[in-house]
């Protein structure tokens, strides 16, 4: 895949938003003093007047984008996902969450693949924590053209929105012209009926290359792309697990609580077939270069290819 | 302030006092103590300062109250009934499965603007409306109701923060400072005096009404604030937790006990009794 033009779906965001500007003009965005890195220094340059810097202050910030769309404006908060999902969890539970806000949380640098900061800022658990807030949709898009499409998807739609955003580029695989998003529809990137892979953000590219060395072994595996954790497409994934009766699950997150841990909960009720969870295994993780973390923790198409061969 | 004007205030005070016992009471628990102490406060704000409107209680012109003291939301309740936002008898359902009125204010319920009672959080969400109003044009005010223990929490200095940087002239905060919180006087528990200098420090303009129960006192306050340009305003209230109810002044127990039907009766004697004298 080296010649596959990348792009981190942080600066999607950034650019996202702008684009959004003028469509929506109550649309505000707020950042805690780490508008250079989320990208939406992107937006605050095009419309200072409506970019707030919160100061790194993520619960008040929270609570002010809460009190914003009482009001009727549009508000995105950013920050890393650490702090928007971890320090101001109660905040946008309580604040956001409980009164059902139309606030749109944008989350850049989640997961392992923010490098050399370490395990401080590498939020492996903001999926798990986002997911059990009723009503918060939460969105991990895998690369520029969803990025931008869940965005634009959030701002369109009524209601608590977390989007995962990540700071290492991610290889490009949709087609802009034909690509079509939709809030809780996966989307079957490559069918295959010996088992699923099921894939969210950073990790669909690898899951589809794994499926490409699978094949040339003569190994068929689908591949599902579940943007949206919540809700889940379960029609997507009761269809998957009935038609290839395994199911491998890959995601740059903590196994406890996030997209493996959806999927078990949909199929052991719906249709219980064999999951295996490819992701952070309950640890801590630590400083690095991003790529190369990314294949010490297993979130590798080589791994996925392993372990669906160590399942079939 | 106007005689007549301050008697009607005085009679409805009572009245939203009945209420916060009324809805503990056959809630069974609740915060009776903070809810007393702040009955006077949001009787002048709902009846002389504030612009709303029973009948369109979503109307984007009214100001707006955020009760980040969430608690002592029976005082809110007793208030908006009181206002006609909702039947009194709604009260008496306090706490209740399935009633409208919960522990803590909820946004569905009519007149409540923001959900509250994580302590430190309604503060923020004042400020979110504050600055949109600001973004908008709309020449609305919003108020904040904080406890003295409340502002312990961190997240109410980074609104602080965030009031004054952004110049919000819009907002008040008012920080009823009745002195008491669960675990004993807030100057033992982990002491968040002094608040006056605090919230100077942090920029905002600063009022102290020393008699939070004198509508006189209030309104001169309120006056003040309406006056001051370009940054928040904080009016710290010292009150009397219990406030008209004899056996709970000053009572740490009563922050978070409802009282039994014998309490109940005396105090809504007492009430009834200071009622008859306003209404004399």
């Amino acid at each position: 895949m080296a010649d596959v033009k990348k792009k981190a779906t942080r600066e999607s965001y950034g650019e996202a938003l702008v684009e959004l500007a003028e469509q929506y003009p109550d649309l505000v965005v707020l950042d805690a003093d780490l508008a250079a890195a989320t990208k939406t220094g992107i937006f605050k340059k095009a419309y200072p007047d409506r970019f707030f810097d919160c100061g790194i202050a993520e619960e008040n910030m929270m609570g002010v984008a809460a009190g914003l769309a009482t009001a009727g404006m549009l508000p995105f908060a950013s920050t890393f996902a650490m702090f928007a999902a971890g320090r101001a969890y109660e905040i946008v539970r309580n604040s956001i969450g409980y009164p059902h806000l139309n606030v749109k949380i944008g989350a850049t640098h989640a997961g392992i693949s923010v490098g050399e900061d370490g395990a401080t800022h590498q939020c492996c658990e903001d999926i798990a924590l986002m997911r059990t807030i009723p009503g918060m949709t939460v969105i991990v898009p895998s690369d520029d053209v969803e990025a931008k499409a869940a965005v634009r998807a959030a701002a369109a739609m009524e209601g608590p929105v977390y989007m995962r955003f990540g700071r290492l580029a991610a290889p490009i695989l949709n087609d802009p012209e034909t690509y079509q998003f939709e809030i809780g529809k996966g989307i079957t990137m490559r069918d295959g009926k010996d088992i699923t892979i099921v894939a969210s953000g950073l990790m669909v590219a690898e899951a589809v290359q794994a499926a490409e060395t699978l094949a040339a072994e003569g190994i068929d595996a689908r591949v599902i792309n579940i943007h949206t954790i919540k809700p889940l497409d379960e029609e997507l994934i009761v269809r998957a697990a009935k038609e290839t009766g395994r199911i491998v699950t890959v995601e740059e997150h903590s196994i406890i609580g996030g997209l493996g841990s959806a999927v078990c909960d949909c199929v052991s009720a719906k249709c219980p077939v064999q999951v295996t969870k490819i992701g952070v295994n309950d640890e801590f993780g630590h400083s690095g270069p991003a790529v190369d973390l990314l294949k010490q923790f297993g979130l590798s198409a080589e791994n996925i290819v392993s372990v669906v061969k160590s399942v079939l | 302030m106007d005689e007549t004007i301050k008697k009607s205030l005085q009679a409805t005070a009572c009245k939203v006092r009945m209420g916060v016992l009324t809805g503990t009471f056959h809630a069974k628990s609740g915060h009776p103590g903070g809810s007393l102490s702040i009955a006077d406060l949001v009787t002048y704000l709902y009846c002389v300062k504030m612009h709303t409107d029973p009948k369109h209680p979503d109307m984007p012109e009214r100001d707006r109250l955020v009760l980040s003291k969430g608690h002592t939301a029976p005082a809110l309740y007793a208030i908006l009934a009181e206002k006609g936002f909702f039947d009194k008898k709604e009260l008496e359902s306090l706490r209740h499965i399935g009633a409208m009125l919960q522990g803590h204010p909820c946004i569905k319920t009519p007149g409540v603007d923001m959900s509250s009672g994580s302590l430190g959080q309604g503060i923020s969400a004042a400020c979110g409306m504050a600055l949109a109003g600001k973004l908008k044009a709309a020449d609305y005010h919003v108020y904040a109701i904080l406890g003295d223990g409340e502002i312990e929490e961190g997240q109410v200095w980074e609104a602080a923060m965030f009031a004054a940087h952004y110049g919000l002239d819009n907002l008040t905060a008012i920080v009823d400072n009745n002195g008491l919180q669960i675990d004993g006087k807030i100057t033992e528990v982990c002491s968040p005096e002094p608040i006056d200098k605090k919230f100077e420090a942090f920029g905002w303009h600063v009022i102290v009404v020393e008699d939070a129960h004198d509508f006189d006192r209030l309104e001169a306050a309120f006056n003040e604030a309406e006056s001051i340009v370009g940054k928040p305003v904080c009016i710290i209230q010292k009150s009397i937790k219990g406030k008209g109810v004899s056996f709970m002044e000053n009572q740490v127990g009563w922050h978070g006990s409802a009282p039994n039907a014998e309490q109940y009766e005396q105090g809504m004697n007492e009430l009834k009794a200071a009622l008859a004298e306003v209404e004399a």
